[in-house]
């Protein structure tokens, strides 16, 4: 008897352990790279930003069609032309057990104030003023139209998590570029996910915040394992052999293989980040001329680039702002007609060509260094001989900088999801002062365009605000101001039975805390 | 004895000032680290301000001083990425480099000898033949197509090893996590193991043929064939040990490259070694950790390359370390 209640003891055990194991549901994760630091306002990146979506969370955010979602912020109304007032969820708590009020909005305000990299984004505002437990008020500058855009990068941390002193006597709020500081190595959010295991390049483990307040998501993953996996074979490879459930970037080579694998889906979206030629009118005085800048861009082909080096996988673009954005102009189409280029060529007085410097950088955007080739073969089409020089992202930046060659190419893709800032760092006249024109390595400079950008950036009526954007976008298409190639779609792969779909999006941030697995 | 290893320490802090110094001239070429340490939108005003706060704006002269001097303490810089000293990160590295270079050597210790021998003693037959012909194959294909191959092959198509990392690992001490104390551990080292040996593993089977051979023509081995001593005797205890004489020098020279090869094999597995993170650094211009980097894997060839004469002078007692040290 003493013994047949001990067998079935174990085989209860045995079973309940069983229950438990299955009840648990772990998600591995690949991506290229993980994290920089836990710190949200440490660096303006994609991972910086995936994780914050993952152990803290917005105020508002994007939905898949580009709409905004309340998050922690259950309402806002405008109160006068400089005033928006949010209205904070209510027992919203933190990883620590703090509960989330406006007091840790006004302080994360201004710590984003203080932060190199996203104190541009917040330039305009001035303050977060607090009135009361659950509600703020935040201040721009100037009426600013873009209010909502850049409340999804307040992701409210944890003030009193985050003050006080170290063991070692720092301040725990301190930002810190480069070394060690308590906020880069220690998190305490409101997001669906607690960090408790991290060892920097080789994993970050997450596990469900039981306190989450949003329970009407129907997320039902408990752990998350975040692993980089530099090398694209081998982040394939982990898939396709189940040891990881989700990877992303899937790169171009390998995106039929993981479609038609039986065990694993593939999900695309094309993205926003547009891929440019600049053309250096201040080394190049032909290119001066808007017929030779037109002409450069009748001789290029992007629906060739895209079908026979993307294989498909970008979409074809004829202006910087992608379809969804307000500036997006459906009528510009992509221009290509040789016999049209030389035309221009021979009216602008240069039939026969002259030689060109071109860089670009071969680590940096998908296929880099190959549209760069593309490029320089189709301009000697019209008789301009293309001298082509590609390196390491690290090496070309200074380049860049320098402006030290003829065309340079760049990708960019918009921090604030809004056209106004492709022109701002890309197209407009370079200004030290203001810092507009930060990019533009074509020294191109239309002060017309520039007076609607700047018009734009303080009309709040969305359909004013999208015909001037429009009209921005048509000068630079008329005077071909720059080459736009394509914008690079982006790719994730992931186990069947990995709800992946639901949870992506154009901006490359995926939202794990809603990541339904079928068990 | 105590002079040779004098000489030695005074030998490999010279090769390490040479070292630091290419090094540091050549950081200016990689980039710009700032490039990697802040977002696309930053003003260059803010870059050159962080720039000045790391000293990247002071001269070379003073760079290299400021340098110098900490390292006299012990101190090879902060890494921009891990905000630690360089130096604690790639000791945290180290240990998986190392198993992973002693996983390789001991598959390349276990299947060159007795490779080698046989095929310097049946060079005719059908399996010698097969021996040669697969080795050419493996030491003319690179490394990181070996390993992507394998990956395919051994973890996607039979799925019998894990394709990446280090699996579950077990911790001994310090900053020491060992792959050999657990099963998982075990399937995980095998794969990079291989990947990595396949390039020496070739060169050390050819060696010991060649030596062997050479050895079986002499006439004190003819000699021992005429006593009518058991050929295995000849073979393992006559000859083969004095085929090792080379084997052991070249050994020791190519453990040294194959802790450089790991750069590729860690790579590709995602192996969390120092020579993965060595290539993560250049890529992100992490111009302490490089340096740092530089430094240790030239400490450690200058170790080796001293052990390896230490046992040089036992396996052949006419070596006089004593003179060498003169």
């Amino acid at each position: 008897m003493n013994k047949l209640t001990r067998i079935a003891a174990i085989g209860a055990a045995t079973f309940a352990l069983g229950a438990v194991a299955q009840a648990e549901v772990t998600v591995k994760v690949a991506y290229d790279a993980d994290p920089v630091s836990l710190d949200p306002h440490e660096q303006l990146s994609g991972g910086t930003l995936q994780l914050s979506h993952m152990v803290f969370d917005p105020l508002v955010r994007w939905t898949q069609d580009l709409q905004f979602e309340s998050r922690l912020a259950e309402s806002w109304e405008q109160i006068d032309t400089l005033t928006t007032r949010f209205h904070l969820r209510d027992g919203v708590k933190f990883h620590s057990g703090n509960m989330l009020t406006s007091a840790d909005v006004d302080w994360t305000f201004d710590r984003l104030k203080e932060s190199p990299d996203f104190k541009g984004i917040f330039s305009l505002f001035t303050d977060v003023k607090v009135v009361d437990e659950n509600t703020f008020d935040l201040i721009a500058s100037e009426p600013y139209p873009l209010v909502l855009h850049t409340a999804t990068y307040i992701f409210p941390m944890d003030s009193k998590f985050y003050s006080g002193m170290t063991s070692d006597g720092k301040d725990k709020a301190e930002l810190v570029k480069h070394g060690d500081s308590f906020a880069s190595r220690n998190v305490s959010g409101t997001g669906p996910y607690v960090v408790t295991e991290r060892e920097q390049g080789v994993k970050v483990v997450f596990d469900r915040f039981d306190g989450y307040w949003d329970t009407a998501s129907k997320g039902n993953v408990d752990k998350i394992i975040l692993t980089p996996i530099k090398e694209d074979p081998t982040r394939v490879a982990a898939l396709l052999s189940g040891d990881v459930d989700f990877i992303a970037p899937v790169p171009p080579t390998d995106l039929q293989r993981i479609a038609e694998n039986e065990g694993t889906d593939l999900i695309s979206q094309s993205g926003t980040r547009i891929i440019t030629f600049q053309m250096n009118q201040n080394r190049v005085e032909a290119l001066k001329d808007a017929r030779v800048r037109l002409a450069i861009d009748y001789a290029v082909n992007n629906a060739g680039i895209v079908d026979r080096i993307m294989r498909g996988f970008a979409t074809v673009g004829a202006q910087a702002s992608p379809a969804g954005y307000l500036g997006h102009d459906p009528s510009l189409t992509p221009r290509f007609d040789v016999e049209k280029a030389k035309a221009l060529m021979a009216e602008a007085g240069y039939a026969d060509g002259f030689e060109l410097t071109m860089m670009a950088p071969n680590n940096r955007y998908v296929n880099d260094d190959k549209i760069a080739q593309a490029v320089a073969s189709m301009l000697s089409k019209i008789n301009i001989k293309v001298d082509l020089q590609t390196m390491p992202k690290a090496q070309y930046w200074p380049k860049f900088d320098e402006r030290a060659a003829d065309l340079m190419m760049i990708g960019w893709h918009s921090d604030t999801e809004d056209s106004a800032n492709f022109h701002q760092f890309l197209s407009a006249c370079p200004d030290e002062a203001t810092g507009n024109g930060q990019y533009n390595s074509g020294a191109y400079c239309n002060t017309e365009a520039d007076a609607l950008m700047n018009a734009s950036n303080t009309e709040t009526d969305a359909a004013k605000r999208a015909a001037m954007l429009q009209k921005l976008e048509g000068i630079l298409y008329e005077e071909a101001a720059f080459i736009p190639l394509h914008w690079q779609n982006l790719a994730w792969g992931a186990r069947k039975g990995v709800g992946a779909a639901g949870i992506v999006n154009a901006m490359n941030f995926p939202y794990f805390g809603d990541l339904v697995v079928d068990k | 004895m105590l002079a040779y290893l004098v000489k030695r320490v005074f030998q490999a802090i010279g090769v390490m000032l040479v070292i630091s110094l290419i090094g540091f001239a050549i950081q200016d070429n990689l980039g710009d680290p700032l490039r990697e340490l802040v977002g696309q939108s930053v003003t260059e005003e803010v870059r050159e301000e962080l720039r000045d706060q790391l000293g990247l704006n002071d001269s070379f002269v003073k760079q290299y001083s400021r340098f110098l001097g900490n390292a006299l303490q012990g101190d090879l810089g902060t890494s921009y990425f891990f905000k630690e000293p360089a130096l604690d990160v790639i000791l945290k590295k180290l240990p998986a480099t190392l198993e992973l270079v002693f996983g390789a050597t001991l598959i390349i210790v276990g299947l060159s000898v007795p490779l080698g021998v046989y095929t310097a003693i049946k060079p005719n037959t059908i399996l010698s033949r097969i021996i040669m012909g697969v080795s050419i194959v493996g030491i003319s294909i690179p490394v990181f197509l070996t390993a992507i191959l394998m990956i395919y092959v051994f973890a996607v198509g039979y799925g019998w090893f894990p394709s990446f990392g280090r699996g579950d690992v077990v911790h001994v001490f310090g900053y020491w996590d060992t792959n050999f104390a657990s099963v998982d551990g075990w399937m995980h080292i095998i794969l990079p193991s291989l990947a990595l040996a396949s390039i020496m593993l070739p060169l050390f089977i050819r060696l010991i043929r060649a030596e062997m051979m050479e050895v079986l023509q002499s006439e004190y081995v003819k000699y021992a064939k005429a006593k009518g001593i058991h050929p295995s005797r000849i073979y393992f205890v006559h000859a083969l040990k004095n085929t090792l004489l080379p084997v052991i020098t070249v050994g020791g020279v190519q453990i040294g490259t194959m802790v450089a090869y790991t750069i590729l094999t860690e790579t590709v597995f995602q192996w969390p070694g120092m020579g993965f993170m060595f290539l993560e650094a250049v890529n992100r211009v992490d111009t302490p950790l490089i340096v740092a980097y530089l430094i240790v894997v030239g400490f450690i060839f200058v170790v080796t390359n001293t052990i390896v004469d230490l046992i040089y002078g036992l396996v052949n007692p006419t070596v006089n370390l004593a003179r060498m040290g003169a």
